[in-house]
This record gives C-alpha cells, structure tokens and sequence, in this order.
C-alpha cells in the first residue's frame, strides 16, 4: 500500500516544529522583537495562495468572486511583507556595537 | 511554465531560507543577514508560483499593481512607525496575516480547481478539512489581533472584559466550530462555510477581550503562535511545503514566546487566558493613599551627587521611560557618567516593554550599545557589588516582595534584585502602584532615594548636574 502524501507533509510540518523550537531558543532576547516582526513576514508566504487564487481568472473575466478575494488577500499579504521586513531591517540598523575598546 | 516537482523543489529552498532568516537573530551581528536570506526566501516563493501557473495574461498584471499597492503602504508605515508603537504595529500585522489567510481558504472554497483540491460542491475531504481549520484559526488570529491592536492603542480600555458564563460561551462556540467542520465534510454547504468563519471571528473577540493591559506581551506573542498555524492549515490545503514549513516555524515561534513571557511574570498561561488580570494600563497615578509610610525623596542635584561618586551605575528602565521619551536624555547622562570613568550597565526584565524585546529596541534607538544592555540573569548579582541603580518609569519588576510575601499577587516573579544596591533611586511621578496593583516596599527602603518627577525631565536635570 502507498503511503498518501499527506504523510509527508505532515512530517515536514512536524519536523519543521522542532527545528522552530531549537532557532527560537536560541535567539537572543534582546532581538526578540525584531523576531516577532520577522516571523510575521514570512508568515505572509501566504501570497503564494492568494497569487494562486488571483490568476485563476481567465483574461475575459480578471474579476470573479473567488479571484476578487484572492486580490484583497495578496493586498494584505503584501502589506505584511514589505512592512514586516523593512520593519525589522529598520530595527536591526539600530543595534550597534560600542565602538570604543571593549571593557 | 516550471513542473510541479521543480517548483516544489524551490519552495523548499524557501523554506530553508526562513529557518535561517530565524537563524541570523541569534546575535546581532548575523541577524541583518539573516533578514536578507528572509528576504530573498520571500523573492523565490513568490517568482516560482508565477512560473508554476504560467499564467501571464491581463490577470498578471492586476496581481502586480496588488501587489505593489499593498507593497507601498507596507513600506511606508514601516519607515513612519515610532519604536514605541511597535507591539501595536505587530499585532495589525497579525492581523492581516490571519484575514489573508481566511481570503485564501474562500477563495479555495470558492474556487477548488484553480487549486487542484476536486470541485465546487465535490472538494476533496482532507483538503474540505485543512481549509476550514485554515480558516477558523485566521479569523480567530484576525478578530482577536485586532482587539489586542485596540487595546494597546488605547483606543479600547485596557481593562479586562468579563461577563458570567464567559467561558462557558467560549468553550461552547469552540465545540460549536468543530461541529460544524464536520457537517460541512458531509454535506459541503458553502452556508455551513460561512458560518464557521462567522463564528471564529467572534471567539477570536472574545478570547482576547477578558485579557488585561499588563498581559499583552503574552497575547501578542499568543497571536504571533496562531498565525502561524493559520499560515500552516492553508500551507496543507495548497500542498506547498514553503507554507508549511513556514507555518510551523512561526507556531512555534510565537508559542515559546509565549512561553517565556508567561514565565516573566509568574503566570500561567491558562491563567491568562482566562484573564481579568492587570486592571487598567494607562491610568498611572489615580489614588495616592494618604497613610504612607515614610520616604525619603530628593532632587537632581542629589541624584546627580550620587551618582559622580559611584563607581557602578545600573539603570533599570521600564516602559515609564519609553512613555515619556527618556531613553534619548537617559543616554546623554550615561555619557556624562561614563566620561567621569564611571561604569554603566542596562538592567532589562523581559516583561520591562509591552512585547517580548521590546525595550531593547527602544534603547538600541537612543544608541545604546547592544552589549551594555543586560537580561535579567545576566546582571542580577551585579547589583550587590554596585552603588547605585537607577530605577526610570519600572516599578513591579523590581519589587521586592515577589521574592517574600507569597500572598502578594506577584509572588514568585522575578525580579530584579535593586534593593541590594548600595543606594536606589527610583524616577517615578507618584507613590502610585504599578500594573499589578500592589505597594512596592522599596520605596520605603533607607537606601531608597525617590525622585519624584517625570522621567524625561527630570533625567534633564541631571544631566544639568552632572556637569
């Protein structure tokens, strides 16, 4: 018998857990906001369904029911991802080393 | 046009290159790396899905101008937001991830075969499942972002909102959803559909609406976890192991945030979910009681005094300072006082913002440092061998009776051990309590000095002073 693949992705997603538990403890706390921002970028990878969703119209009709929210969806997701990353790129230019000598 | 194995292929490149994004924030100095593989990850996910569907006709174009819209306002208000609004920026942002994705798993619903997951009427089982689940927890991850954006804004009260019965009615529409999720496998009624997204919206509201203004770090994090298995649902629904991967790793993310910040504050995290904790966040000083005991109080003259003939100074700022925009000021003293060779650490509690991290972005803003800002673990000891701390705008995280009275409602925190300072001093504009409500015996301390001014000013004055 086969395995379904549905099996598989859901080791992905298990496996990918855990990676998440040993990077996330690993970052240091004072970058813990820079780290929220970040996430909530690529967590926006969800374009990728809305784009799906978005060029499902054929060229007669760009706009249909399931399209049209696929547009808002890729509106918001867009939002997220240049804010999210130029967010966090914007706080991690702050953080700077003393320049004079160490103690 | 690219085949379906080559595109997944790249999106496992993707996904890699967001576990690295993560990776990079284990130092600062690696984190703005990291950023860019984030970056390009986004780059790749987003250019494959285009050649995969192969579809470049008027419909093209539109997607673009979208996404150059949203493109253009994500930029700008990442450039236009004050550090201090931060927590209220993440949770918007929250937010949109959580609608976004409640869009998508309509538009799934609507539309099963530009998706490959059966037909209208006729969707495959598990996918029915996934994008409902997808769809329950984004609008949960929607509504209740959006009180929590509403909350921290200050245009909502910060103060809990609880009724009977409450969590009997949460508990029910939870049951409710999956009742649902089942009725809507068996008969595929788009009404059924509609309605559990409905529905999530209003748990999402009232989940988060019990929860007080002190416990926000835990429900931003929270919400930060939800997202991500909102990304993850829909991630199964479009096969797509970016999604996946993604999903989890942000689960994950937000859940040991979580985690840590529930841990800050001694609290669990069922208790936070339940809420009622942490009245009122912005109202500071309301009662003063007029039976207190004595304290001894001084100027800036004084503090400035104190603090030229110390030799190691701690300052412990808390979110007072990032209210009264003190951290530039704060940073000029620290110059003042490390130009007479005097030795300056930051001490910072992991709840001292209003999200995990977040005061040491507000000081990494004034310039100071990265590796002069200690965590609470890192300096605790410090503070018997110096002579002074210098308290500015925290209260509770130094409080000593979380460490004495386990009848206080802190007890068991931890916290920061000023009081074994040779001197304290303690900017603060009252005698008020903190969020949690409760007297801090420190100030009624000996070596306790308390400078009663706002923080911004009366940091001014000592920088005056100092010279």
């Amino acid at each position: 018998m086969e395995i379904d693949p549905f099996i598989f992705r859901l080791s992905i997603f298990i496996l990918s857990i855990f990676i998440g538990y040993y990077v996330v403890w690993s970052v240091t706390p004072s970058l813990h906001t820079p780290l929220m921002s970040v996430t909530n970028a690529i967590s926006s990878v969800i374009i990728v369904g809305a784009i799906i969703a978005a060029l499902a119209g054929s060229s007669e009709s760009v706009f249909n029911i399931s399209s049209i929210f696929g547009f808002i969806a890729i509106v918001l997701a867009a939002i997220n991802i240049f804010g999210g990353f130029l967010v966090t790129q914007r706080m991690l230019q702050m953080y700077k080393k003393k320049k004079d000598k160490k103690k | 046009m690219i085949s379906a194995n080559l595109s997944a292929i790249f999106y496992l490149v993707s996904g890699i290159l967001f576990i690295l994004a993560l990776r990079g924030l284990s130092s600062p100095d690696t984190s703005r790396q990291g950023n860019y593989f984030g970056i390009v990850g986004m780059i790749i996910a987003i250019v494959v899905t285009f050649l995969s569907i192969g579809n470049f006709s008027t419909s093209l174009i539109f997607v673009i101008m979208f996404l150059v819209i949203g493109g253009a306002i994500g930029a700008f208000i990442a450039f236009k937001i004050p550090m201090t609004a931060m927590p209220e920026l993440v949770a918007g942002f929250h937010s949109l991830v959580g609608l976004a994705a409640v869009f998508v798993a309509i538009a799934a619903f609507l539309n099963p075969e530009a998706f490959n997951l059966g037909a209208v009427g006729a969707i495959k089982l598990a996918s029915l499942i996934e994008m409902s689940i997808g769809a329950a927890v984004g609008a949960i991850t929607f509504s209740g972002s959006i009180i929590a954006f509403l909350k921290l804004r200050g245009m909502m009260s910060g103060s809990p909102i609880t009724f009977s019965g409450q969590h009997f009615l949460n508990l029910t529409l939870g049951i409710g959803i999956f009742v649902l999720i089942f009725y809507l496998c068996k008969t595929q009624s788009a009404n059924i559909f509609w309605l559990v997204v409905i529905i999530s919206f209003l748990v999402g509201v009232l989940l988060i609406i019990p929860i007080g203004g002190a416990d926000m770090p835990v429900v931003i994090s929270m919400l930060n976890s939800y997202s991500g298995w909102a990304a993850a649902g829909i991630g199964f629904t479009l096969e797509n192991t970016a999604l996946i991967i993604t999903g989890a790793l942000v689960g994950s993310s937000g859940a040991i945030l979580s985690y840590i910040m529930c841990k800050a504050m001694n609290r669990s995290f069922f208790s936070v979910i339940l809420g009622g904790f942490g009245a009122d966040s912005s109202a500071g000083e309301k009662k003063e009681k007029k039976d207190q005991k004595p304290v001894k109080s001084g100027n800036a003259e004084d503090a400035a005094f104190l603090m030229k003939n110390a030799s190691s100074v701690i300052i412990v700022p808390g979110y007072g300072m990032a209210v009264a925009q003190a951290q530039h000021a704060l940073r000029e003293m620290v110059d003042k006082l490390k130009k007479n060779d005097i030795k300056v650490t930051y001490a910072i509690h992991p709840v001292a913002g209003r999200m995990p991290g977040h005061m040491n972005v507000l000081l990494a803003e004034a310039n100071v440092p990265y590796d002069e800002v200690f965590e609470l673990e890192d300096i605790n000891n410090d503070f018997a061998n110096s002579d002074v701390a210098f308290v500015i705008g925290a209260n509770d995280v130094t409080n000593p009776i979380a460490k004495t009275d386990p009848k206080s409602p802190i007890f068991g925190m931890p916290v920061l051990d000023v009081e074994k300072c040779k001197s304290v001093l303690f900017v603060k504009r009252s005698l008020s309590p903190g969020y949690a409500g409760i007297d801090n015996e420190l100030f009624y301390r000996d070596n306790t000095l308390m400078l009663f001014a706002d923080a911004k000013k009366m940091t001014e004055d000592i920088v005056k002073n100092l010279d």
